[in-house]
């Protein structure tokens, strides 16, 4: 996209690194500063929230506040069960949702239009609004085990993934998505006799991978960051995630160097995994221009 | 488009049954139970039978009236001036055990105002508490909502040129939207800070002393302002990306065509850019505004809805009542208000960015 | 005959044993994320466990904050342990919703007990604390005397006039940043474990205790309004911050920026640490008395429970001396019995933090004893912050009673 022509071009390029490079620390600096304070004593880190040095590891630095969050609180188990819940949901997701996006836009059957309408309708609905019903819904669900049938979800891993699987907002992503691919594609294929599993698996999934990483990583988020839900339904250190970890750091004198410890050890590997998919996941959603 | 595909039902309820029926199960039965809630006086804990109540729950929270007040005379019948202003008589002899008037026992002045003359209109309501969540909510969108889009635009913009180590900006841009806004919350709290934050520091330095430290968190006239300022640095990342993606929808030959014309830069955004992004803007806007209204995890940990309820929002209301008060019914009865709000704006936004034809 | 009953007996009570072990007690504690008290905790587990050989107690701990959330859950899934701790003014809450049992210990073993950490509701014991905490007036000796200030004892305390008035040499005195430190920074339970008291010592009261059915004229009557007066003035007159740094709760006074600071035994030994001169003052009487707040973390057993009487010999274990002696040398607390505190380093007599067992003992009173105080906290506690943040005394004392009252009247009076 040839937007501008260049005259000057040595102090424009200045002026545009200047203003992107400005924007980035706006972006980043609350980042550095999390990174930063992790590494100093809770009085140190409080004097220098207020300056300069608070972006600079300077002062007495250590990994203490590491070795302590360890001590306070079981953080692998929290890594650990938000990894596999997390996990878990988004790959269910990304399957019932995008199978339910390809039903509601290229199949044609009964009550189609009324649940895609019912399904968006849920789009307006914040979860905290619909938390308690919930709990006490899934308090008295059963459950069919290995051991027979039991009544209640509660701490569980299933509790914190089967009620996040199927969401209104996934499944219009992918709604939106596969509308605007061609659909003489899949009519063709259908002529040829290919079945519905063969084109979803060999037309629509292998041109729909920038909606699949948007799908993936909204869903990430969502439920990496989960709080009220798991703080409501877990009661065994066991099942407990990362954000409900974070509690433990909140006693009444709050060790604020621990909790920086704590923050910067749940953030980065998240802002790392990122950092890797993010080429592919920009580069992805920059492909979909194809199909316009 | 869809129409002309072949009709299989087994295949429809197949493929979308599982999704359908795990939103159906944790979504909107849920929904119902809370609208169902709305009607008793279900406690969270409670030995007591769940009663039938009929609207009460919705009049408690809705019910708002006038009363237009005489200013107080002395004597003489000259009007009684305090502080200035004429001095009008205390509502609390009107509204607390006032035999006269028991419709209005237990509300309270939400605003007033004169309309000339010398008579001051009072508005009361029953609860002042979630109106106010109501009007800051309101604010909050109405803010945030173009405010966002807008800045995200100007990213996409500027994210979208060729140059040099862009992904780098664009990586950076976006890595705020990955990290918990819970997370993002705490550190913006050590950030806003009254005595030692960082951004009462950088303001004084880079005006070298002349602004006084502010207690952002703390002042009710700063507080909703920094929460909205906080929450569209967090989200903003996510919505450069989408107009980014509509942006690479454009096709590049009519750049081309326009560079050709000689068309401004301005021109070339009035006339393509902008009309070519009239899907993603619309996606945009319902995304934003939807989120925008569910306003709880930065509200629950800078402010508790405070100082002074200026940033007390519905959805902290509902939670506050529902869970932390116990009173499942009128939490309940908040989020069928929340989700009626949202449903009638986003069908007036649909009928406003509806397809003309 | 005789000989072989007895040998059937034994062998009988020798397989029941064997088959069943010692039988699981499920227990719930709010300690998570702090190392000592887990560790003292875990100490009588173990020494439970080991001393007989019928119950086995097993522990989740969960962190403070999220703790009562955490119990409420599992009380609606109906999926609560044998043994719970519960916070003093919260127990008749879950004790009327049905979540918790009477205790089946010996009434004369909790004799000597302090009253705070005894959780009555309707009549009967449902939980028993280990220790009580409690609140004074923290300052030095050395500003007392450079203020010229007399020194309030338990018989004579502060007036409110002397209260005030040595918060005015404070502020005169230009040395410190604020006079006084209420500590707004600890919001939720603490307003109104240490601010109500004020308010009952103005002669008002979160609710009225002779019926617990109104607040009607306890909340907005006129030694109430004079409460909120009071309160307001401590900010708007500048004796104090409406808001506050964490940060500063924690180390200001020792940084030396406020003068009197109101605050709990659990921070005494820190404080003792940066200057040896504190003194822990008792609360000022503002004509209705000097009060401070009582009870704290206490035990109790689930209703659910298939084994209260195995509870109920964990929480006997637990009321030993030795281990009131341990939580209070671990944590700061007040040991529940005198002979506890004659264990203590901190307690024992001529110990430096010994004027706080006199001070529950003198001066505590404990909460609204009632269900709906959950709900009454926290409308308290939105009520004081406001006013502090100059809210209108009258109409938000008014909006407190209302929004209680509708709460009373919603739960059909709590029982009372």
């Amino acid at each position: 996209m040839s937007m501008i022509a260049a005259d000057n071009r040595g102090l424009r390029l200045v002026t545009r690194y200047a203003v992107l490079i400005l924007i980035a620390i706006i972006f980043i600096f609350p980042l550095v500063f999390m990174l930063m304070s992790s590494l100093k004593p809770d009085q140190q880190l409080l004097q220098d929230s207020g300056n300069l040095r608070a972006f600079l590891p300077v002062g007495d630095i250590s990994l203490q506040n590491y070795t302590d969050a360890f001590q306070r609180a079981p953080v692998a188990t929290f890594v650990f069960n938000s990894v596999l819940v997390t996990g878990v949901t988004v790959a269910l997701s990304l399957l019932l949702c995008s199978a339910a996006g390809f039903a509601f836009v290229f199949v044609r059957w009964k009550g189609r239009d009324t649940l895609l309408a019912l399904l968006l309708a849920t789009l307006i609905l914040p979860f905290e609004t619909i938390a308690i019903p919930l709990l006490m819904m899934v308090a008295h669900l059963p459950w069919v085990g290995f051991d027979g049938v039991s009544w209640g979800w509660l701490n569980s891993y299933r509790v914190q993934i089967i009620p996040f699987i199927a969401d209104g907002l996934t499944v219009f992503l992918f709604v939106q998505y596969f509308k605007d691919l061609p659909g003489e594609l899949i009519e063709a294929a259908r002529v040829e006799g290919a079945s519905w599993w063969q084109i979803y698996r060999k037309i629509v999934m292998p041109l729909s991978g920038p909606i699949f990483a948007t799908a993936a990583i909204l869903k990430f988020l969502v439920m990496y960051n989960q709080y009220l839900w798991p703080l409501m339904v877990t009661q065994e250190e066991g099942y407990r995630p990362v954000m409900v970890g974070l509690q433990y750091f909140f006693q009444l004198n709050v060790a604020w160097g621990e909790v920086m410890a704590y923050l910067s050890m749940i953030t980065v590997p998240v802002l790392a995994f990122y950092l890797y998919l993010q080429k592919a996941f920009i580069a992805s959603i920059a492909s979909t221009g194809v199909k316009g | 488009m869809a129409s002309k595909f072949t009709v299989s039902n087994g295949t429809g309820w197949l493929m979308a049954g599982p999704a359908v029926l795990l939103i159906a199960g944790f979504v909107i039965l849920p929904f119902f139970l809370a609208f169902a809630f709305s009607f008793t006086n279900q406690r969270l804990i409670s030995p007591n039978a769940t009663e039938f109540v009929g609207l009460a729950n919705y009049r408690q929270l809705l019910d708002v009236t006038t009363v237009t007040l005489e200013p107080v005379r002395d004597d003489a019948g000259a009007i009684v001036i305090k502080d200035g202003a004429p001095e009008y008589p205390s509502l609390r002899t009107l509204t607390r055990n006032n035999p006269d008037r028991p419709d209005l026992a237990g509300m309270r002045e939400w605003f007033s105002f004169s309309l000339g003359g010398e008579d001051r209109t009072y508005v009361l309501a029953r609860d002042v508490v979630f109106m106010t969540a109501v009007i800051n909510t309101f604010i909050f969108v109405l803010i945030v909502a173009p405010v966002q889009a807008g800045v995200a635009l100007g990213l996409a913009l500027l994210i979208n040129q060729r140059l040099r180590g862009i992904n780098v900006f664009r990586a950076i841009y976006f890595m705020p939207v990955v990290v918990s806004i819970v997370v993002v919350s705490l550190l913006w709290r050590l950030i806003y800070d009254g005595q030692s934050g960082l951004l009462n520091n950088l303001l004084g330095a880079i005006s070298f002393g002349m602004i006084p430290p502010v207690d952002w968190l703390g002042n009710p006239s700063t507080a909703l302002g920094a929460i909205i300022a906080m929450s569209i640095w967090q989200a903003v990342g996510f919505h450069m990306v989408i107009w980014l993606s509509g942006l690479q929808t454009i096709s590049p030959t009519l750049y081309e065509a326009a560079a050709i014309e000689g068309a401004s830069k301005w021109q070339v955004f009035r006339y393509i850019t902008w009309p070519g992004l009239r899907n993603t803007a619309v996606l945009i806007l319902i995304v934003i505004t939807m989120q925008a209204f569910g306003l709880f995890a930065q509200i629950d940990v800078m402010t508790n809805g405070g100082p002074l309820d200026s940033t007390q929002t519905i959805v902290f209301q509902a939670i506050e009542r529902g869970y932390g008060k116990q009173d499942i019914s009128g939490g309940s009865a908040i989020s069928v208000i929340l989700f009626v709000i949202v449903l009638s704006i986003s069908l007036i936004q649909r009928w406003l960015t509806r397809e003309k034809t | 005959m005789k000989m072989f009953t007895f040998a059937a007996s034994a062998a009988i009570l020798a397989w029941g044993s064997a088959a069943q072990a010692q039988q699981t007690l499920s227990m719930w504690y709010h300690g998570a994320g702090n190392e000592v008290e887990s560790k003292i905790i875990n100490q009588i587990i173990a020494d439970f466990n080991a001393s007989q050989a019928d119950w086995k107690v097993e522990l989740q701990s969960f962190p403070q904050a999220a703790y009562n959330d955490s119990v409420v859950a599992g009380a609606l899934a109906g999926n609560l342990p044998d043994i719970l701790d519960v916070d003093g003014p919260v127990m008749p809450n879950w004790a009327w919703a049905g979540y918790m049992q009477p205790l089946q210990i010996d009434e004369a073993k909790i004799e000597a007990f302090l009253p705070g950490p005894k959780g009555y509701w309707d009549g009967k014991l449902y939980s028993i604390g280990l220790w009580d905490a409690a609140v004074a007036l923290v300052t030095r000796q050395a500003y007392l005397d450079e203020l010229g200030l007399r020194t309030p004892t338990l018989e004579q305390p502060w007036t409110k006039d002397e209260f005030m008035a040595a918060l005015d040499a404070a502020k005169a005195s230009g040395k410190f940043e604020y006079a006084f430190d209420p500590g707004m920074a600890w919001t939720g339970e603490w307003y109104p474990y240490a601010f109500s008291p004020f308010l009952q010592s103005f002669g008002g009261d979160i609710v009225d205790r002779t019926t617990y059915k109104t607040a009607e004229g306890a909340l907005n009557g006129e030694a109430a309004m004079a409460f909120g007066e009071w309160w307001q003035g401590l900010f708007k007159n500048g004796y104090a911050a409406a808001t506050q740094d964490p940060a500063d709760r924690d180390g200001g006074f020792a940084a030396g920026k406020y003068a009197f600071s109101w605050n709990g035994n659990w921070a005494a030994l820190n404080t003792l640490k940066a200057f040896p001169d504190t003194v822990f003052l008792p609360a000022p009487d503002f004509g209705n008395g000097p009060k401070i707040g009582a009870a704290s973390w206490q035990f109790g057993i689930s209703a659910s429970s298939k084994h209260p009487e195995g509870a109920s010999a964990f929480i006997e274990f637990a009321l030993q001396d030795k281990y009131l002696a341990d939580f209070s040398n671990g944590i700061g607390l007040i040991p529940a019995t005198k002979t506890a505190a004659a264990m203590t380093e901190n307690y024992k007599d001529g110990g430096p933090m010994a004027v706080f067992f006199g001070l529950t003992e003198g001066q505590a009173l404990v909460r609204p004893v009632t269900p709906g105080y959950v709900v009454q906290a926290k409308v308290f506690e939105k009520a004081l912050a406001d006013i502090a943040n100059g809210a209108d005394v009258a109409a938000t004392l008014d909006a407190a009673v209302d929004e209680i009252n509708a709460d009373i009247e919603k739960n059909g009076g709590y029982g009372h």
